[in-house]
């Protein structure tokens, strides 16, 4: 089959971007591998999401029926149980379903919006036995939420970012004990909102600068070894701990799922790691966007969203008449660990920057230099590396600017 | 004296509130939404419940449901007790009430996906 635009994955980012590539191109097709469309979303049962867009807290189902619904009563073309397996440079990409085997599509533009997947246990390397009982969150939040099977009865968690606090709440409403959720950094991974509502309304203790050394059990997880960590992160000798539980759901971070862009010659950013686009979404390789957490793992579907109609409108518009140009590299700088876009070409619009910090700092100045001249300032009271800084940039300020730098500093 | 953490902005502010003769004296917020929260959380505390109900004929067993409205936080045990036992069938459309004035709160428990008979 032949389209305009093809878009990689059905979850926040696929539907918002064929939705917007469906507003200025005729053939748009989604590619989904599960068997129906919302991505992650659909598990995602608690409050939350959409703040930002539509001024509502809704549920993850919610916001996800909102952009299903659209898509259905729209002409975009959606395959699910379709799992793509190659992408070429010629951008024909090759899939497989049940119904059909094996075919391809030849596309103008391609979007991807793969996502992200959890981290594992063999990716923290933690030793032991390998018995029943040791989940990703993600994995218990689809056996909970969806598939009505609970993973145990007595569970810690090691991880306190939003998943694994949104865990230790669930956990603990369908019954279960959480003896405590651990977490390797001297703070917080999630947010404050979700450490006060999911584990001090629970009486859940929070072990902070702690890690998980040990898992004990043959069959099942009979209990896990704790300990305390000293300032590079290694467990302190005699601090051990072991603590009986069935269960251990590991939190410990995503990665953007990236084995089709590297596949198809796509530059990934190691800091990030996934593509490294412009401002349009646009990766390195002609013609081929990319939106979501497979760019860079976000902290709230708004960002992912908006970025996604971003990569939309640009895919479609690729797709009539492709827009090369010269393109001027955003490099980090001082208290950053990582800015999307990562280059900056010909800038028609205004320029939406997406920065995550390596230290928390109060009372914080984020400056964007080009060619060393200061461009833009923003002012925030409080930067915190679990929380993603935004800016936007207007066009007029980036034009004929060679090379962007971003910093963050005190004061 | 209640210590509430503000949950309104990433600056996580530790309030205190205090009550004489009836009048609340807050502080340690940095802005008027923390005094409101703390306002609400010392005086009447509320969540919006999430969870989960059975339902038959439909591609999946669950069905993800909410609170219309934030339930009084001392409610939400209550109330999760009695969902557990609830039951609907396929089809049910997003925002459709699955339990109406659940434990006489007056408030409705709604669905938050559609799922199609199967």
């Amino acid at each position: 089959m032949q389209a305009d635009v093809a878009v990689i994955g059905g979850g926040p980012a696929g539907l918002a971007a064929a939705l917007e590539a469906a507003e200025h191109a005729d053939d748009v097709v989604l590619l989904e591998r599960d068997g129906e469309l919302g991505g992650i979303l659909p598990q995602c049962i608690h409050h939350g999401f959409g703040n930002f867009i539509f001024g509502e807290r809704w549920t993850g189902p919610e916001y996800a029926q909102h952009y299903v619904d659209r898509v259905h009563a729209s002409i975009i073309d959606v395959l699910t149980d379709t799992m793509v397996l190659d992408i070429a440079a010629d951008k024909t990409i090759t899939a497989v379903t049940p119904h059909r085997g094996v075919f391809t599509v030849k596309a103008k533009a391609i979007v991807l919006a793969m996502g992200c997947r959890e981290r594992t246990r063999s990716q923290i390397r933690l030793p032991g036995p390998r018995p029943a009982g040791i989940y990703t969150a993600g994995t218990a939040q689809r056996l909970i939420n969806i598939e009505g099977t609970m993973p145990g009865s007595r569970a810690v968690i090691l991880g306190s970012g939003d998943v694994g606090l949104i865990m230790a709440r669930r956990l603990t409403w369908e019954g279960a004990t959480v003896e405590g959720v651990y977490e390797i950094m001297p703070h917080p991974g999630g947010l404050t909102r979700n450490v006060v509502q999911c584990l001090h309304d629970h009486d859940i203790p929070l072990h902070l600068g702690h890690t998980v050394t040990d898992i004990h059990g043959t069959r099942r997880v009979e209990a896990v070894t704790v300990a305390r960590v000293d300032e590079d992160m290694q467990p302190i000798p005699g601090t051990e701990r072991n603590i009986p539980c069935d269960t251990l759901i590991l939190a410990v971070g995503l990665i953007p799922e990236n084995e089709l862009s590297r596949d198809a010659g796509i530059s990934l950013d190691p800091a990030t790691g996934g593509p490294a686009v412009d401002q349009h979404m646009e990766t390195t390789q002609p013609g081929i966007y990319a939106c979501g957490n497979v760019v860079h793992v976000h902290d709230v579907v708004d960002d992912v969203t908006i970025a996604a109609q971003t990569a939309g409108h640009h895919a479609a518009r690729a797709a009539g008449d492709p827009q090369p140009g010269h393109a001027a590299p955003v490099q980090p700088g001082r208290n950053v660990s990582y800015v999307v876009p990562q280059r900056v070409t010909a800038a028609d619009t205004d320029v939406r920057f997406y920065l995550r910090v390596q230290r928390e700092r109060r009372n914080a100045a984020v400056m964007v230099h080009g060619d060393g001249d200061l461009l833009h300032e923003q002012r925030e009271r409080v930067v915190r590396p679990p929380e993603m800084v935004t800016l936007t940039v207007p066009a007029e300020k980036l034009q004929h600017v060679k090379n962007i730098n971003v910093e963050v500093h005190d004061g | 004296m209640d210590n509430i953490i503000c949950i309104e902005c990433p600056l996580g502010c530790d309030i205190s509130v205090e009550q004489h003769d009836g009048d609340l004296f807050i502080t340690g917020n940095a802005c008027p939404r923390g005094e409101r929260y703390a306002r609400q959380e010392a005086t009447d505390p509320r969540r919006v419940l999430t969870t989960t109900v059975f339902i038959q004929g439909a591609t999946h067993p669950m069905l993800p449901v909410k609170s219309a409205r934030p339930l009084p936080k001392e409610r939400v045990d209550e109330c999760l007790q009695t969902l557990a036992t609830v039951s609907v069938t396929a089809p049910v459309q997003c925002g459709d009430v699955i339990c109406s004035d659940i434990c006489g709160t007056g408030i409705d428990i709604v669905a938050t996906r559609t799922m199609e008979a199967q």
